[in-house]
């Protein structure tokens, strides 16, 4: 069951006395403050939340999709989760694989349930995936956010939350088999900079399995250039998944100044990279594990 | 520097009436001239009314000569009602320039424009949460939001010419209420909600009475910039159905949904096309500014909706229109105000309960609720509603649990007036 964390500010509701007519703030404190305790407050009548994530129907997925993929179909076997910090925001980075957001739903899954505070995890995802009629609905209900900036900087500063990125290049996203596990560059360094800015800890994760559960048939070689249309396959192979969560970074050393972000970005796609090579040498079998 | 001495534009429309009435029942507020070019719907106690249309030389005139330091412009169209785009374009640059050019030759001190959030757009690269620092997204699509960005743009000139000037600008969220005229109104009357096929945006929405009291706010303290004015929450669209006890109906297709909307319209049923962005993709706003400068909003947009429920089972009762029929007759409002006679009856009645003006048979009416329904709806009735449902009530069934209730709301209501 999925856990929304209260807000920082009380509870709304109707009051009886009119609005206060103390004076506007001037000064400004910390506005930092101030807008996070201006969040509105929890309704516990709604089921939905502001971002139009619907309680009901991710748990309704969550019970029986999620309940069968995450623990029969794909066995995910999960460590350091730990490292998701129990409260307060943090950006995690993943590297990304396969044609069906599997692996976002599967760390999703992981938190909600080896977790300790079971938080809720939202995906920063294309905004044109929201534009696609029917999914993109369901992407949003299920906790699925737009990636612009001010929706980061909300969901990480202000309101304390969990963020999944998938930061690495969409450019080429056509990846032979050959090369999986083979993370490509990352380009997208707002990431970086918003976790900064926010002050919250980036907690890299590595994913093994999605490469292999939902490969590519074709759009790959001549045949792709010939035929734009790629395909996947519609259900995925029953790979086992493994998942690393690792030691979260700081992204303090950016904020002094000392590091650029596209370094730090650097290193924690190093860091994915190291994770994944020494897990798929340990690896037995891609679907025994 | 307080406003003592307000001038609204608008005095006609649903905000500037009820912002009048609300500045009038300040005893801080010296004076509250109201002009429009229609009559007022609202029954008002000392705020004058000039009949005229918003042209700079009488107004400016008007300003200095009851040494106004406070103009409120509240005509602004941004409810995508409708209107052709040359009438937008009329009402908006013509009414707020001519605000501003009076504005400046008699320099006022501060001027506060209720604008909308429509300002912004809604589409697909739009934050989930719109500050009053985001820009409006590119390319507006509507005739309304193109005029509200020239608007916008010429307060901000005007703001950095006059710096002594404070110059507030409110984008509202949704408003939906009785005595309003709006298309999210409009479609959320209909008695199944169309929706497009595979979209559930997300909708929000401000209380009339957070609304006024915004502008109210505006005009007390000094905000410079813009400001968003909504209810907290943000509900999505299948939410709102719900809490209407609506069904949502996906009859417009995700492609073609313009030309679909045509037809549909050509049917009879009446599909806001101005709407159609909205019903899309949405739109949230960021209230936050607002709350941090001081204003305490009384209800969230959840509960916006449920005041509207309420008041669209009650429709059927009640009907539509004002409850007083209130008309304004400038003989009238002459006699009533400048007469000694009446002057001095005033104060010595102050207390007294005033008539129903509702007849018996529309008390007949509520016979056909439950107990529990009633006093559900009560709070939202108007005063004098109240006033005959309590008659009604109390030589018919006296049910001691509705009497009480209403007792209560109408001791509230008084409290909150004086």
């Amino acid at each position: 069951m999925p856990d929304y964390p209260p807000n920082d500010s009380g509870t709304a509701g109707p009051t009886a006395s009119g609005p206060t007519t103390a004076g506007p703030t001037t000064g400004e404190p910390s506005t930092e403050v101030v807008r996070r305790e201006q969040l509105p407050g929890l309704e516990p009548e709604r089921h939905i939340t502001d971002w139009g994530r619907s309680e009901r129907v991710e748990h309704l997925v969550d019970a029986t999709l999620g309940h069968f993929l995450y623990h029969y179909w794909h066995r995910v076997e999960a460590e350091g989760v730990e490292n998701v910090p129990r409260r307060g925001g943090a950006l995690l980075v993943a590297n990304r694989a396969g044609q069906l957001r599997l692996d976002a739903a599967l760390v999703g899954k992981t938190i909600r349930e080896e977790h300790a505070a079971a938080r809720p995890v939202h995906l920063a995802a294309p905004p044109a995936l929201t534009d696609v009629p029917g999914l993109g609905m369901l992407a949003t209900k299920l906790g699925v956010v737009p990636e612009h900036p001010a929706n980061l900087l909300r969901l990480l500063d202000d309101e304390g939350q969990v963020v999944l990125v998938f930061p690495e290049t969409r450019q080429e996203r056509v990846k032979p088999l050959s090369s999986r596990y083979r993370l490509r560059s990352f380009d997208r360094l707002e990431f970086v900079r918003l976790a900064a800015q926010a002050g919250v800890p980036i907690v890299p994760v590595a994913i093994l399995g999605s490469e292999e559960a939902t490969p590519l048939l074709s759009g790959l070689g001549l045949l792709g250039r010939v035929v734009p249309l790629r395909l996947g396959i519609p259900v995925p192979l029953p790979a086992r998944f493994r998942l690393r969560f690792l030691q979260p970074v700081r992204p303090d050393r950016l904020r002094n100044g000392r590091v650029g972000s596209s370094e730090l970005a650097e290193d924690i796609r190093g860091l994915i990279q190291e994770n994944l090579y020494e897990m798929v040498a340990n690896r037995n079998s891609v679907w025994l594990g | 520097m307080p406003s003592r001495r307000i001038l609204i534009t608008g005095l006609a429309s649903v905000w500037g009436g009820r912002l009048a009435h609300q500045l009038e029942s300040d005893p801080e507020v010296e004076t509250v001239v109201g002009i429009d070019t229609a009559d007022p719907q609202h029954e008002l106690e000392r705020t004058e009314f000039v009949r005229t249309p918003p042209e700079p030389k009488p107004l400016a005139r008007i300003i200095r000569a009851a040494g106004i330091d406070t103009v409120v412009e509240t005509t602004l169209v941004g409810d995508g009602r409708g209107l052709s785009s040359g009438r937008t374009r009329a009402i908006d640059l013509q009414a707020t320039m001519s605000l501003l050019e009076a504005a400046a030759r008699s320099g006022v001190s501060k001027v506060v424009v209720k604008s909308s959030a429509e300002y912004y757009g809604s589409g697909r690269d739009a934050p989930a949460f719109f500050t009053e620092d985001t820009p409006p997204l590119r390319r507006p699509r509507t005739p309304v939001q193109r005029e509200l960005a020239r608007v916008e743009r010429a307060l901000r000139e005007y703001g950095d010419e006059h710096r002594d000037t404070t110059v507030t600008v409110l984008r509202c969220a949704s408003t939906v209420g009785g005595g309003l005229r709006s298309a999210q109104l409009s479609l959320l009357s209909l008695p199944v909600i169309p929706g497009i096929l595979g979209f559930d945006p997300r909708w929000q929405f401000v209380h009339e009475d957070d609304m006024v009291g915004a502008l109210a706010h505006a005009v007390a303290q000094s905000l410079p910039g813009a400001y968003n004015v909504a209810g907290d929450g943000v509900l999505a669209l299948s939410e709102v159905a719900g809490l209407l006890s609506k069904p949502l109906l996906p009859v417009l297709p995700p492609w073609g949904t313009l030309f679909t909307a045509g037809q549909v319209r050509r049917l009879g049923i009446p599909v806001p096309v101005g709407l159609l962005r909205e019903l899309r993709y949405g739109r949230g706003l960021d209230n936050r500014k607002l709350k941090a400068s001081g204003y305490l909003l009384r209800y969230t947009s959840r509960e916006t909706v449920l005041k509207l429920r309420s008041q669209q089972r009650l429709r059927p009762l009640l009907g539509s229109g004002q409850p007083d029929g209130y008309r304004y007759e400038p003989e009238v409002e002459e006699f009533l105000r400048r007469s000694p006679s009446v002057q001095a009856m005033q104060r010595a009645r102050s207390d007294a309960t005033p008539s129903p003006s509702q007849g018996q048979g529309q008390g007949g009416a509520y016979g056909s609720l439950t107990e529990g329904e009633l006093l559900e709806v009560i709070p939202s009735l108007e005063t004098a509603s109240m006033l005959a449902l309590r008659d009604y009530e109390a030589a018919g069934p006296a049910r001691p649990a509705v009497l009480a209730e209403i007792d209560q709301q109408l001791d509230l209501r008084e409290s909150t007036d004086n």
